[in-house]
């Protein structure tokens, strides 16, 4: 079977009886058992998946089938999927089962999506190559010597090997964005509180976002339509409509855009020469297609990560204090004490970058730092917030690369934590302003390597961001 | 700003984690370049500004006030490590 790109192009086979939801779930499977090595998935859902394609096939015949039936998904193991597995790829949830369908997982499996199995990920989403993970190192499909980015990476190599056709993960800081850069696929941060967060394990509750993975720019807005929208399991979750995301990719065509560029980002000294042309080259034809591209000054940049990395840290060590041996997943044997039950279980339960982030948080919350580090944060995000917005306000989009340089090497940067947080440097001013923003495959560098662009735009404007995405790609 | 062992152990002790002779030393040492490297942010002034302390759009979201069974008694032990027929069992904690 061919690979497909599209679900409009797989329900075309399926209507015209070239294929069965059967024989593609087959495909897919094919692949993973092929690709074993790349490490993608933590469980695969093979005879589930198998009789829940059988029944969608049924579906298709009858003329009651969901809008997305015909596409097959992953998710990241961070994603409830009620009695499956779910332990955010740590030892601490050991056995863990979820209890109940996180709402968009839900909604998907209304539309009749069948989910063909978990994905692998950095162990709680912390981190930014999948190297963290208690299942073991995620590989690129493009360089096996090579991260996929992190720290969906499992979700990203799943689409990149044509194991699944869509898969979601989680943007906490960049988390979607840049291993869809590193993968050369789609990948989508919405506008932080458009997609619920119920069933989705918490790492910054502040930062959190589901995002998707996909190939075409049709599946990720028809995924984003299908999943938004108001909850009653997440207060915070927006109650601003959902508009027909897929829809308006054809009426917003031809649109011409005020585009602003962040001056920093395209000069910096850290970013790849390959990047930097690509980025520019991309801007050059935008230009040619009719939009208005500036340079704007954003002086903010090198203060992005260090509000980042006080306020997640923060939000961690109090999400992931639920972790402690009493009510699921693993217990320390050496419990002698109530006391040391807490603290075996979580220190044989958690691995180094979590201890990390938890001790940071825990110290940056101390009733003695609290003030200067925490608070300062929180102003600092003010300030970013607002000047973001400022940009916005003249601007429909800012582009940016995403990630400074290709895919790097397993274990170039595992000595030094820091420098692994830079590889989100272009990432995080999303997260830490809230706003939605896409990485587009942006060709690749000299060793073959995948290259991504990132276009941000305004709070919940993902319909424009979407129909402009499809415009990139269809660039030259 | 520098942590020392004192203060490590102490930040330990409030997130419930243990660190031996070897892994605390990494720990200080990876924790005090983390702080060096954010406390860049000592630069900007922030002066008057207001802390951001929430990220959704939604203001006093509620429902209304009745109970309601999330999760049975039988589906809230399953994933327990220890239970008996009614509750989640710990190691003694009153002698």
């Amino acid at each position: 079977m061919k690979p497909y790109l599209s679900l409009s192009s797989i329900q075309n086979d399926l209507n015209e009886g070239r294929i069965t939801c059967v024989g593609l779930t087959n495909h897919y499977l094919k692949n993973i058992d092929e690709k074993k090595h790349l490490n993608a998935f933590v469980e695969v859902y093979r005879e589930e998946a198998l009789a829940k394609a059988a029944e969608v096939d049924a579906r298709i015949s009858d003329g009651t089938a969901g809008r997305l039936a015909g596409m097959v998904i992953g998710l990241k193991d961070v994603l409830s999927h009620k009695d499956h597995g779910l332990q955010g790829a740590s030892k601490i949830l050991d056995t863990f089962q979820a209890q109940f369908n996180a709402t968009a997982v839900q909604r998907l499996l209304d539309e009749d999506a069948i989910v063909i199995g978990r994905n692998n990920c950095d162990e709680f989403a912390m981190g930014s190559s999948n190297e963290n993970s208690a299942f073991g190192p995620v590989l690129n499909d493009a360089d096996n010597q090579r991260v996929p980015g992190g720290s969906s990476g499992g979700s990203a190599v799943a689409v990149q090997a044509d194991m699944c056709l869509v898969s979601l993960g989680s943007d906490t800081g960049g988390s979607v964005r840049q291993p869809a850069a590193f993968c050369g696929i789609l990948g989508l941060k919405p506008t932080y509180s458009r997609i619920s967060r119920h069933g989705l394990i918490a790492y910054g509750s502040s930062f959190d976002c589901i995002g998707i993975f996909s190939k075409t720019v049709e599946d990720m807005a028809l995924v984003l339509e299908i999943a938004a929208g108001p909850d009653e399991f997440d207060s915070t979750v927006s109650a601003s409509p959902v508009p027909s995301y897929s829809g308006s990719l054809e009426k917003l065509k031809g649109k011409k855009y005020r585009i602003a560029c962040i001056r920093e980002t395209i000069h910096t000294d850290g970013l790849q020469e390959e990047i930097r042309e690509a980025t520019r080259n991309t801007i050059e034809n935008l230009k040619k297609n009719g939009h208005e591209v500036h340079e704007v000054d954003f002086p903010l940049l090198e203060y992005l990560l260090p509000t980042y990395y006080i306020l997640t840290t923060a939000e961690a060590s109090s999400n992931l204090s639920r972790y402690d041996g009493v009510k699921y997943g693993y217990r320390s044997p050496d419990s002698g004490t109530l006391e040391t039950m807490y603290k075996n279980t979580r220190t044989e339960g958690f691995g180094e970058e979590v201890k990390r982030r938890i001790m940071l948080g825990t110290f940056v919350l101390s009733a003695s730092y609290y003030d200067a580090y925490y608070t300062k944060a929180q102003k600092a995000r003010r300030i970013i917030r607002d000047r973001t917005k400022k940009i916005l306000e003249e601007y429909d989009f800012i582009v940016l690369p995403v990630t400074p340089t290709t895919a790097f090497q397993l274990g170039a940067h595992s000595a030094d934590p820091v420098e692994m947080y830079l590889a989100d440097l272009f990432t995080v001013q999303a997260n830490v302003t809230g706003l939605p923003a896409v990485s587009i495959p942006n060709g690749s560098d000299r060793e073959g390597l995948p290259i991504g662009f990132q276009v941000i735009a305004n709070d919940f404007e993902e319909e424009r961001l979407l129909a402009f995405s499809k415009e990139i790609m269809e660039l030259e | 700003m520098k942590i020392n062992k004192e203060l490590l152990l102490k930040i330990a002790h409030l997130a419930r984690l243990d660190f031996d002779e070897k892994t605390a030393g990494d720990m200080e040492a990876d924790m005090t370049r983390i702080l060096d490297w954010v406390e860049k942010l000592n630069e900007l002034d922030t002066e008057g500004v207001e802390p951001l302390t929430t990220m959704s759009h939604e203001v006093n979201v509620t429902r209304e006030d009745v109970v309601r069974t999330h999760l049975s008694h039988e589906r809230a032990l399953k994933n327990a490590p220890e239970k008996d027929t009614d509750f989640f069992r710990v190691p003694k904690v009153l002698e």
